[in-house]
């Protein structure tokens, strides 16, 4: 199947959720709809999953509209934030709840809820209330629910939102191998750009109801198509005119500190130094740059240049890039 | 007092431990004695003396009392009126609740305000305002003596069960309001996206959902229902043996200084509170064992974390 967006829009009274917004997703692809809270990105989701309609344009699987079709015929699989798993029913009956609704004989659903309890690794809480689970279980009890009547489309919303750093970062691994395995055509939504330039094939950047970039998430990140994507990608530094190029920017990890006074681009105060684990931020105040600069720097080598706040530094820029060119620049 | 009723439910589960007290002694054992020699006064003298009254001339008076044909027949109608009643609020509480907890309509605010007013109006009003519509000589009572020449509503049970379904329409709905409200409508979209039809999403997602209030609801609207007097008594004519329901049937006896038989049948609706009461307590009970724990709030299971579940690669 090609999933094919053709100008869709929807508002909700004076507020424009989605503008003109186009798109195609083909079979087997693993697509991130990316953007801040806002942007349109859990709308058109809802919107694939037919629990809105949009107020313009189609949405047709390989030609087929899904638009007017029931969400019995549609088969779509969605994973809701915070999971809606029936409370009411036991891990076993939330699996089996699609093939209920469709009559299936008592056997193929036994047999088909067990092979995705197996494959969600939840053997021997089959009786277990949704209440009585984590987090992480929950997680995958909607999943397995959402894959329950094999849908040929699946739509995750912020799945990994509400889980804590440690559950979210395997579970992300393991939603990547399990989309390698079953080759459904799979589009989630998130807000952490981590989060979705590990786990996706593709990356949707959206903005204020509409697309600012589609790409791979290594085209996206080394050819940012708009100002918009510069900034959302992470903390970022414009350069003065002149540093680096004629319209340039720099990320924490493109930059080098240097001991003033030595030859570098830029010198500045050292602010702050906080350290991240293996490597520390240190924020520099440059008299030619508003705002401050983020430089990431090894905690080994901060070490040897043994920096503390107040120290006179220099920076160095290992790598500038250059803004997009139809972006106008940010002052 | 039924204003107050509905949050329970939803506030059940966050029940909080009593506080250390910090009043001096004297203020609570005053606040306790005041509590309690009121309940005294005002809830179990009234009772006892029920209880008293109903059994002065012995068990065989009493008995024939409660088994006399009219008090019989009163009973009868009570039921059946209850029977009627209970149902059709039922369904329209149902539907208001979910209307009014799901959408965002012009006119919610409305619709929320009136399903307050029999709260707000005297029941005694509220059975003149059915005899001014459908009276003999009311709005609509001539158009339909005209189509319908042998239907009585005013003075029948029509009218009866009329009177009892308007007095007592708030208690479902205002019970479910809360509980769907708090619960939103994630897991009816989540029904529907795994394809289940209307139906059965009602059937097998929000009906279980909300169970419990709408039992807790249905008790209330039921008690009410069979102990209402005020409304009941202008529409009904007072019939022996025709439309006369239990309240009514004491009220009569009452009146012709028949004290004993009086407070017997009285006695019956004292036992419907008792049984009412029980019901209610089970359910409150049944409703934050089952429903309480809110599915963000579970403990994780330390016996089955995550990390061991699921297969992951070395962490770098």
């Amino acid at each position: 199947m090609t999933l094919t967006i053709t100008s869709v829009g929807k508002r909700f009274g004076g507020f424009v959720a989605l503008d003109d917004v186009s798109l195609e997703i083909p079979g087997g692809e693993l697509v991130a709809l990316l953007g801040p809270s806002g942007s349109g990105k859990t709308t058109l989701l809802r919107i694939l999953a037919g629990l809105e309609a949009p107020d313009v344009g189609a949405v047709r699987d390989d030609g087929a509209d899904l638009v007017g079709q029931t969400a019995r015929a549609r088969n779509v699989g969605l994973v809701f934030q915070h999971y809606a798993l029936f409370r009411h029913l036991t891990v076993y009956e939330n699996i089996a709840f699609a093939l209920r609704v469709r009559k299936r004989p008592k056997r193929e659903i036994d047999a088909r809820v067990r092979e995705l309890i197996g494959l969600i690794q939840l053997e021997g809480l089959e009786r277990r209330m949704p209440a009585q689970l984590s987090g992480g279980q929950r997680q995958r009890v909607a999943l397995a629910r959402a894959l329950a009547a094999a849908p040929r489309l699946l739509l995750l919303d912020e799945p990994f939102g509400a889980l804590d750093a440690q559950v979210r970062t395997e579970l992300r691994r393991w939603l990547r191998r399990l989309h390698d395995e079953l080759h459904v055509t799979t589009v989630f939504v998130t807000h952490d750009q981590e989060e979705a330039f590990e786990v996706a094939d593709r990356v949707v950047i959206m903005n204020r109801g509409r697309i600012e970039q589609v790409g791979r998430p290594g085209e996206i990140f080394d050819h940012p198509a708009s100002d918009f994507v510069v900034r959302f990608l992470g903390p970022v530094t414009y350069l003065p005119p002149g540093v680096g190029g004629d319209r340039a920017y720099v990320r924490p990890h493109d930059l080098e500190l240097v001991r003033a006074p030595g030859p570098a681009d830029l010198v500045g105060t050292v602010v702050r130094v906080t350290p991240l684990g293996a490597t520390a931020r240190v924020e520099v105040a440059v008299a030619e740059v508003d705002g401050p600069i983020y430089a990431a720097v090894e905690r080994r080598q901060l070490a040897a240049l043994g920096l503390a706040a107040g120290d006179r530094v220099g920076l160095s820029l290992r790598h500038a890039r250059a803004l997009p060119s139809t972006a106008p620049v940010a002052a | 007092m039924a204003g107050a009723a509905p949050s329970r439910l939803v506030g059940g589960a966050a029940a909080r431990p009593p506080s250390a007290p910090t009043e001096p002694p004297w203020v609570r054992r005053l606040l306790i004695a005041v509590a309690l020699g009121f309940l005294g006064l005002f809830v179990v003298v009234p009772i006892a003396v029920v209880i008293d009254q109903a059994l002065s001339q012995g068990l065989g008076v009493y008995r024939r009392a409660v088994t006399d044909p009219a008090a019989r027949d009163a009973i009868a109608l009570t039921l059946k009126v209850a029977a009627i009643a209970v149902p059709l609020n039922l369904v329209f509480g149902v539907a208001a609740a979910w209307a009014i907890a799901h959408f965002r309509f012009r006119g919610r605010a409305l619709l929320l305000t009136l399903i307050d007013l029999p709260f707000a109006v005297s029941p005694v009003i509220s059975g003149m305002v059915f005899v001014l519509l459908f009276g003999a000589h009311g709005l609509l009572g001539p158009t339909l003596r005209e189509h319908w020449p042998g239907l009585t509503i005013i003075f029948g049970l029509p009218g009866i069960v009329l009177a009892t379904v308007f007095v007592t329409f708030p208690f479902v709905a205002r019970e479910l309001i809360p509980v769907m409200e708090a619960q939103g409508a994630e897991e009816e979209e989540a029904a529907r996206v795994l394809g289940a039809s209307g139906w059965q999403m009602f059937w097998w997602v929000t009906l279980p959902k909300i169970r419990w209030g709408l039992l807790y609801g249905v008790i209330l609207c039921n008690a009410r229902a069979m102990g209402e007097f005020g409304a009941v008594s202008v529409v009904s004519g007072h019939i022996r043996g025709r439309t006369n329901t239990v309240p009514l049937h004491v009220e009569i006896l009452y009146n012709e200084y028949n004290y004993a038989a009086a407070f017997a049948v009285a006695s019956l609706l004292l036992v419907l509170a008792f049984v009412t009461l029980a019901a209610k307590r089970l359910v409150e009970h049944r409703a934050r064992v089952v429903d309480a724990a809110p599915l963000d709030a579970a403990p994780l299971d330390p016996d089955a974390p995550a990390a061991r579940l699921v297969p992951t690669e070395a962490s770098p």
